[in-house]
């Protein structure tokens, strides 16, 4: 029973960051229909920035700080330089500019740090706490809470501001928001902004328990891309009901399978989904715009 | 006019051999034809993607993984006591149901889900061909027995080094790919998919039956990466899991993108150009990931179409 609550620990905080990953690829998915394959990049730009300063002495909040920060920026020159100077271009052209772009990070990150995998220090020490026969590490709840507090913030800032209402209105609808006044152009880089800095968050947050390489990329995007697609594509609950589903699937499979084949847990998902329920669990039913 | 009363199919078979001639008169050592061998193969592999992503308008991230697959089948199948040919055949037909089996389902749907199911499905057969030691030696590779191109040319009395021979078989593979290829596009099954490339709904609305059409294209695309991997470990002589890996299936896209994913000309000039250039500038070896990148991004935004068409069309505009 203990094994059991072991992997449930360990499965929710995998879980939520992939939760987190799944969130920020949705925002930009709903605002500009683009698929993010460069999403995991974030998480990369995130975590290696961080572990980066942290060694060099910087404290850690600051550290911190200016990881998100990097990841911002990364998203921001992502819609200024690939997204947007090919708006107007078919689907499958974007799918191969956002795989560019996740490559171009890639070896980007090997040639600003190195191949080596990092990690640092939990915020709060690597003590593991004891919690009913079972142990959670202290960055587990940090993970935790974080990815609650970006969902949190997500339902804030996209229901009460009105730059957030202006990303649904441009989701819901380009040209009509476009004609009441929304600056769409905006809204769209806004959303790629939020998105990377919350996917850069994940980084800082997860890299004490997961590592991470300048290569950890496509795995993360896979998982996220899973959850995503699980939740059902669009639906922010989906999400991250997504995320926490994958990584409690992925724990068991590690815990009671292999633990060689637990990063195969996510892609069996998403083929099961497929097969079974393309719209996911909270999706709407799969039409597209003709 | 004498290029109309030949079918355009055998037009590229010519026009694909006279440069693998042509190449050979100008390799002066067996490097140049180790490297010629790997061009040709890599036109064949891309070849599939031009089929794929040309053709029909699909993204693949795991096109590796049935490169891959013909490689270990013609690797493996060898030690337990299969020929070489067979376990060829054995490896493509195993690349071709896998791709019918993950594709059918996925290809009802938008095209990325495609994309992504192959990311996951290139993973996964690089997952187990890493982990698997006591099948495929691990992430350290394995070395491949079997079938040697030299013997195929003493047969019919030509005495080549094994480079060579290994050079005029894949060349004269990528032709013959290229060539089935073109024929393909020119048939009526080619019109459907160029149709579905063009609108999903419009295609399905003549009466094309949009989800066969694109899965066969998306099995057809696999055997050309399961032949080309098959062709490659037999001319190596060895074969690591990279070759099933994700950084392989984006360097097919990006040889595919680079070059014009509509033609095999294209996936001809994308395979001699990211082939070639890495051999000539080594430095770009530490930079490949940001070039392979940066290529892929640039050429979306000024030159959609890849540099065999946008050549093509400066060239067409220039005449009278």
């Amino acid at each position: 029973m203990s094994e059991l609550l072991q992997f449930i620990i360990s499965g929710v905080t995998v879980g939520a960051i992939y939760a987190a990953i799944a969130l920020g690829f949705t925002l930009i998915y709903n605002a500009t229909g683009v698929v993010n394959f460069a999403q995991g990049e974030f998480v990369v730009i995130g975590g290696m920035t961080a572990a980066a300063l942290i060694g060099a002495g910087v404290p850690v909040p600051l550290a911190a700080l200016l990881a998100v920060l990097a990841g911002t920026l990364a998203g921001v020159l992502l819609y200024r330089l690939a997204i947007k100077p090919a708006r107007q271009a078919p689907l499958v052209s974007l799918i191969i500019i956002t795989i560019g772009a996740s490559i171009f990070i890639r070896g980007a990150m090997q040639t600003l740090f190195d191949k080596q995998i990092h990690r640092y220090d939990g915020f709060s020490g690597d003590a593991p706490l004891r919690f009913g026969g079972a142990t959670i590490l202290p960055q587990s709840l940090w993970i935790i809470a974080g990815s609650v507090a970006v969902f949190g913030f997500l339902a804030w800032f996209l229901n009460r501001t009105r730059a957030g209402r202006g990303i649904r209105a441009t989701a819901s609808n380009r040209l009509a928001a476009a004609l009441v006044g929304i600056n769409t152009g905006r809204a769209m880089n806004l959303s790629f902004a939020i998105s990377a800095g919350i996917g850069a968050l994940a980084g800082v947050l997860a890299t004490p328990v997961t590592f991470t390489s300048y290569d950890a990329g496509v795995l993360m995007a896979l998982k996220g891309f899973s959850a995503t697609m699980l939740g059902g594509v669009g639906s922010p609950l989906g999400a991250l009901a997504g995320g926490l589903l994958i990584g409690l699937i992925e724990a068991t499979t590690a815990g009671y399978v292999s633990s060689d084949y637990k990063d195969a847990a996510a892609f069996v998902v998403i083929l099961a989904v497929l097969f079974v329920r393309p719209q996911g669990l909270f999706g709407a039913k799969i039409t597209e715009r003709v | 006019m004498a290029g109309r009363s030949i079918g355009p199919g055998l037009r590229t078979f010519l026009i694909f051999a006279a440069l693998v001639v042509i190449g050979a008169a100008l390799f002066p050592s067996s490097y140049f034809y180790r490297v010629g061998t790997l061009v040709w193969i890599n036109t064949l592999s891309v070849t599939g993607i031009v089929v794929l992503l040309g053709y029909v308008g699909l993204v693949s991230l795991g096109h590796a993984g049935f490169f891959a697959i013909g490689a270990y089948a013609t690797a493996i199948l060898p030690q337990y006591g299969l020929p070489s040919g067979v376990a060829m055949l054995a490896g493509i037909g195993g690349a071709a149901l896998l791709a019918l089996l993950v594709g059918r389902p996925i290809l009802r749907l938008s095209g990325y889900y495609l994309a992504i199911a192959t990311l996951g499905l290139g993973m996964l057969i690089w997952m187990v061909l890493s982990k698997e030691a006591w099948l495929t030696g691990g992430p350290d590779g394995m070395a491949v027995e079997g079938m040697s191109a030299r013997n195929l040319f003493k047969l019919v009395g030509l005495s080549l080094k094994s480079a060579e021979a290994w050079y005029w078989v894949a060349g004269g593979c990528a032709s013959l790919g290229a060539a089935l290829a073109v024929n393909l596009g020119h048939s009526p099954w080619g019109r459907a998919l160029r149709a579905i490339h063009d609108s999903d709904v419009a295609a399905r609305s003549l009466g094309i039956d949009v989800a066969r059409a694109k899965s066969a294209a998306f099995v057809i695309s696999a055997v050309y990466a399961a032949v080309a991997g098959a062709l490659l470990a037999l001319a190596n002589g060895y074969i690591t899991p990279d070759t099933g890996g994700f950084m392989h299936s984006v360097e097919m896209v990006t040889m595919a993108v680079l070059g014009g994913a509509s033609s095999v000309f294209g996936a001809l000039v994308g395979a001699l150009i990211l082939t070639a250039l890495p051999q000539v500038l080594t430095v770009l070896a530490d930079y490949e990931h940001m070039v392979l990148g940066a290529i892929m991004v640039l050429t979306m935004i000024a030159m959609r179409r890849g540099l065999v068409p946008a050549l093509a069309g400066l060239w067409a505009r220039r005449r009278p």
